[in-house]
């Protein structure tokens, strides 16, 4: 089931009635969520997320704009008549039922055609268990569960009901480290196997990049970038989403185009003969560093981190705007730890310029 | 031994004799807190014992000038039936249960829905009906009292004869709404998480089945502690159900409850001046008996309910 | 997410409330208000179309020439003030004493809170009993049969009463506030005020004690013990460990069952009907022990319902005045 989101708009109106402020959390939203993906809804705190992933689950209701699974027009349609799925962030179990009672809680409710026979019912619950591996868990209650385990719940009973989209918010952030790694890849199977639509909102950027087909970075509301994982990261369209995907983050210099080349400070470190003059922020991944003795960039060195496979090299440079630059280097290379300064050269293809005033992408020939 | 040394084992024995001295206060404390509770415990059921013990007696043993402690014969006549003859306890247990039964399912019924009302739902003006409902519990009931009389006396519930119907409802509508019940419930009911009620929502479940379903099994202690609470108040209410069955003078005793019926009757032995306090004791014990028998199965619920409110019934 | 479907479920759920309300509560304070306010209001006048005047002449009747007013409020005043500090000192150095102690800690609480769950008609009945004097002379001498009471009983065995003998013998006066008889009339005919007054008051006492004890334990029990622990560290006394930090850190609890009492208080009626009957005094001198609230429901059947009214909302004055007060007082004092 493809869903569409059309000019999706919600305002709120202000908690403070005197200052009449409204907030505008979610503002003019039109994306398409291709047919049995897993989208990432992206992005940092107060972003819109979780209240557009509440909106296609109708919870709540737009304020302007429309929303399609396939081709209905769902925008006005009840919760319950859309066929969603949803995993809250704490789960929502409830705590006075079996896991079972949990699971069998949503086919309950199915009234008229859809209404089912108790082994129905019962086997239904007993796939859905088994899809998510708790099937031997059914008569415990949610607060004799791990953390991990009541996730699996939460999702079982999401799916049992086969709805048409699955929508989980912030399915990770109550798991430990650990656990984590573990269950995003469990739900990434989950989604593989059932061929369900599926979007999960997350601030982790991580999280995003490693499960989703495709992810979706807001900002304040408003919508920044969508793309495959991948491209977006390789392709940012503005200094938020660069910023914001890859760890260690993107390094963020000051800068200006003159005459064809990129300055950092006086360094002329790249070549564009397709920019025009102006200031700029540049920013460079820390695989896009280069050690090399005749490099453009002279920074001083303050520490190596080794990492196995590659080292980190912690530096300094006058024009930088993050605390650190943060270089990621292949530990064959050789650098020398003690020495004060190191000279880079830059991949053409990691270093990225932005307009000072809009921080919009500016592009050039690759 | 240097003076240092014998400085340092001085110390040591000023520490030795400080702990010994704090343990010896500690010990005399423990006796006296234990003298004291135990007294104190003694002076709190003396009245119980004597409940009992009297209610056991003959006339003559009770009217004794040296008390005796024990019963020197046992009469259960007392009870059954004396008690409940003199004092027409079984009509009255049997008002007593039903309008403590209707009342409490029905008003269970009213602050349920309430309660979900104020904790789940949006509608305009709620934070300041709430408040207004919390200002009522301010003041005193006796405030209330006189208009009530005067609404159901114009209703035709309070006359010289009235029929069934009047009779129970007057003892049980004005008392079903307590707004101290639906504070307690709300915030009990605030204590839920609202996702369990937005999962519900999505998996097509009505109000009334959540509220069901949900809300009420985890709300079940509070919804005891009131049952329990509303229980007892019918059970131990007199001046109102005193008021209203005042001028039924054709039916005196049909529709009172049964501590009317206790302080009402006349325990006075036939042909004498005497009152039969071992008769009248043992009407005292059977009223108190449910009540004792909540507290022994029920304690848990009543503690909990009683702490947050302060309030008999 | 306030949509018109919540509105109207939300009003719908709270209409059997809110009718209720209506009637016994919202038009009750309403129609109090206007009979107090209403110059010489009675029920019949009402019926045959009587017109009233506005004006406050139902309040100063009652307070100047209500006969019994001035006394419900003496007694009234006299039980809150002697009830609740005595309650309130007890339970909380039973609440202290039961804190410190282990065994036996659980069958004690229970004990203590037995008082509770009791009809307070039916045990002041017991109590009633155990002060009373039955029985009659019958006969010679040698064959009384008066039963002085298990109360009296007590004084006789414990020496007490030898002591008031020879005081009612040698000096009357020094005794005459309590009895003029021998053993003690506490309720009978003869009894005297304070006499009357003292059996009320522990029977108040006894009865008010659960509630307080239950919550001062609680309060208690809620304390951080790393208080104490530091307490011990810095070698603290264990009289300056409850002055400066059992007491302070209970004040709250202290506060409310102090508020609450003082509510109670006010209201005290049941207690009384309990050991004297309806008649609310001893058979000498019938609604000598009369308070605030009996005073309302001995005027109400006889229909003027404009003094009664105006009574009521004295007594809600009062009420209000006492608990303002308490409050005041608890925020100077009272750590949160």
């Amino acid at each position: 089931m493809k869903v569409v989101l059309q000019n999706l708009t919600k305002v709120f109106p202000s908690r403070n009635k005197k200052a009449n402020e409204e907030v505008i959390a979610v503002n003019d939203f039109t994306f398409e969520i291709p047919d049995g993906k897993l989208i990432g809804l992206l992005g940092p705190s107060g972003c819109g997320k979780s209240t557009t992933l509440y909106m296609i689950s109708g919870l709540q209701k737009p304020t302007g704009g429309k929303i399609f699974f396939g081709e209905d027009d769902v925008t006005e349609l009840a919760t319950e008549k859309r066929g969603v799925g949803l995993v809250f962030q704490n789960y929502a179990l409830y705590p006075h039922m079996t896991v079972k009672q949990n699971i069998l809680f949503p086919l309950q409710n199915l009234k008229g055609k859809d209404k089912m026979s108790k082994n129905e019912m019962l086997e239904r619950a007993h796939e859905a268990a088994k899809l998510v591996q708790i099937d031997e868990l059914m008569d415990r209650k949610p607060s004799e569960l791990s953390g991990g385990q009541q996730q699996r719940v939460a999702i079982a009973r999401a799916l049992v009901k086969m709805p048409r989209v699955l929508l989980l918010d912030e399915p990770l952030s109550n798991l430990d480290a650990r656990l984590r790694l573990q269950t995003r890849e469990e739900i990434r199977r989950i989604q593989r196997e059932t061929g369900i639509t599926t979007v999960f909102v997350t601030h982790d950027q991580e999280e995003a990049m490693s499960i989703s087909d495709m992810i979706v970075v807001m900002k304040l509301g408003v919508l920044q970038q969508i793309g495959a994982p991948q491209d977006v990261y390789d392709d940012p369209t503005n200094l938020f989403v660069a910023k914001f995907l890859g760890t260690p983050p993107i390094n963020v210099f000051e800068g200006k185009v003159q005459g064809g080349k990129v300055y950092i400070g006086d360094e002329a470190v790249l070549d564009v003969a397709d920019v025009e003059d102006r200031e700029v922020f540049i920013g460079i991944r820390p695989e896009g560093f280069v050690p090399d003795e005749n490099g453009a960039m002279c920074c001083k060195m303050r520490s190596v981190e080794v990492m196995g496979r590659d080292v980190s090299v912690v530096s300094e440079h006058d024009g930088m705007v993050s605390p650190v630059i943060r270089s990621i280097i292949n530990a064959d290379s050789g650098i020398d730890a003690t020495a004060t300064t190191i000279r880079y050269s830059i991949k053409r293809h990691k270093i990225f310029l932005f307009d000072k005033q809009t921080e919009e992408r500016i592009r050039f020939e690759v | 031994m240097t003076e240092q040394k014998k400085l340092s084992v001085m110390r040591e024995r000023n520490m030795q004799s400080e702990t010994q001295k704090n343990k010896i206060g500690k010990v005399i404390a423990q006796i006296l807190c234990y003298a004291f509770l135990i007294t104190m415990a003694f002076v709190i059921l003396f009245p119980f014992y004597w409940m009992i013990i009297s209610s056991l007696k003959t006339v003559d043993e009770y009217y004794l000038t040296i008390p005796t402690f024990f019963p020197k014969t046992i009469v259960l006549k007392n009870y059954f039936w004396d008690a409940f003859e003199t004092a027409n306890l079984s009509r009255l247990f049997f008002n007593t249960v039903l309008v403590g039964v209707v009342s409490t399912v029905l008003s269970l019924v009213i602050t349920v829905l309430s309660a979900f009302a104020f904790a789940r739902l949006e509608f305009k003006g709620k934070n300041a009906l709430f408040a207004a409902l919390l200002a009522t519990m301010m003041i005193p009931g006796e405030l209330f009292t006189i208009t009530n009389y005067q609404t159901v006396a114009n209703w035709g519930w309070v006359d010289y004869e009235v029929n069934w119907f009047e009779g129970y409802a007057v003892l049980i509508v004005p008392f079903l709404v307590s707004v101290f019940y639906i504070y307690l419930l709300r915030q009990n009911f605030l204590q839920i998480p609202n996702e369990l009620y937005l999962a519900a929502k999505v998996d097509g479940t009505s109000d009334l089945k959540y509220l069901w379903k949900v809300m009420i099994p985890l709300a079940l202690p509070t919804l005891i502690s009131i049952t329990i609470l509303k229980m007892m108040g019918s059970w131990n209410s007199y001046v109102w159900p005193n008021l209203v069955s005042k001028i039924a003078v054709d039916q005196p005793n049909t529709y009172k409850l049964i501590t009317n019926g206790l302080r009402g009757a006349n325990f006075t032995l036939e042909g004498s001046d005497r009152v039969n306090f071992p008769v009248q004791m043992a009407a005292v014990v059977v009223v108190s008996i449910p009540l004792f028998l909540v507290f022994i199965f029920l304690r848990k619920y009543i503690m909990k309910g009683v702490s947050r409110s302060g309030i008999k019934g | 997410m306030v949509d018109s479907k919540q509105q109207w479920k939300a009003w719908l759920y709270l209409s059997p409330a809110i009718v209720l309300l209506l009637v016994f509560t919202v038009w009750p304070i309403i129609n109090t208000i206007i009979m107090a306010f209403t110059e010489g209001y009675t029920a019949l006048g009402n019926i045959g179309e009587q017109t009233f005047q506005f004006g406050i002449g139902n309040f100063t009747k009652v307070i100047f020439k209500f006969p019994d007013f001035k006394e419900c409020l003496i007694n009234t005043m006299i039980l809150c003030f002697a009830t609740v500090p005595i309650s309130t000192f007890l339970a909380l150095l039973i609440a202290v004493c039961l804190n410190s102690i282990k065994p036996l800690q659980r069958l004690l609480q229970t004990i203590f809170f037995l008082p509770y769950v009791t009809n307070s008609i039916a045990v002041g009945m017991v109590f009633a009993a155990m002060f009373n004097i039955v029985g009659t002379f019958l006969g010679s001498e040698s064959q009384l049969v008066t039963s002085p009471g298990i109360v009296n009983y007590f004084i006789e065995i414990s020496g007490l009463g030898n002591l008031i003998e020879w005081l009612l013998a040698n000096y009357p006066n020094t005794i005459s506030w309590l009895t003029t008889t021998y053993p003690i009339s506490w309720i009978n005919d003869g009894s005297t005020y304070m006499a009357n007054m003292l059996v009320i008051i522990v029977y108040i006492v006894w009865n008010a004690l659960p509630f307080k004890i239950l919550i001062l334990l609680g309060g208690l029990q809620s304390v951080n013990k790393q208080y104490y622990e530091a307490a011990k560290v810095d070698g603290t006394s264990r009289t300056r460990v409850f002055t400066n930090i059992t007491i302070p850190l209970l004040s709250p609890m202290l506060a409310y069952v102090i508020i609450t009492g003082f509510i109670g208080g006010f209201k005290e009626y049941s207690s009384i009907v309990g050991i004297f009957g309806e008649s609310m005094g001893p058979p000498h001198d019938p609604y000598r022990l009369n308070t605030m609230v009996g005073l309302i429901y001995k005027e109400l059947p006889l229909n003027q319902y404009g003094r009664v009214a105006a009574a009521a909302l004295v007594l809600f004055a009062i009420i209000f005045v006492i608990t303002m007060i308490n409050l005041w007082v608890s925020k100077k004092k009272v750590h949160y």
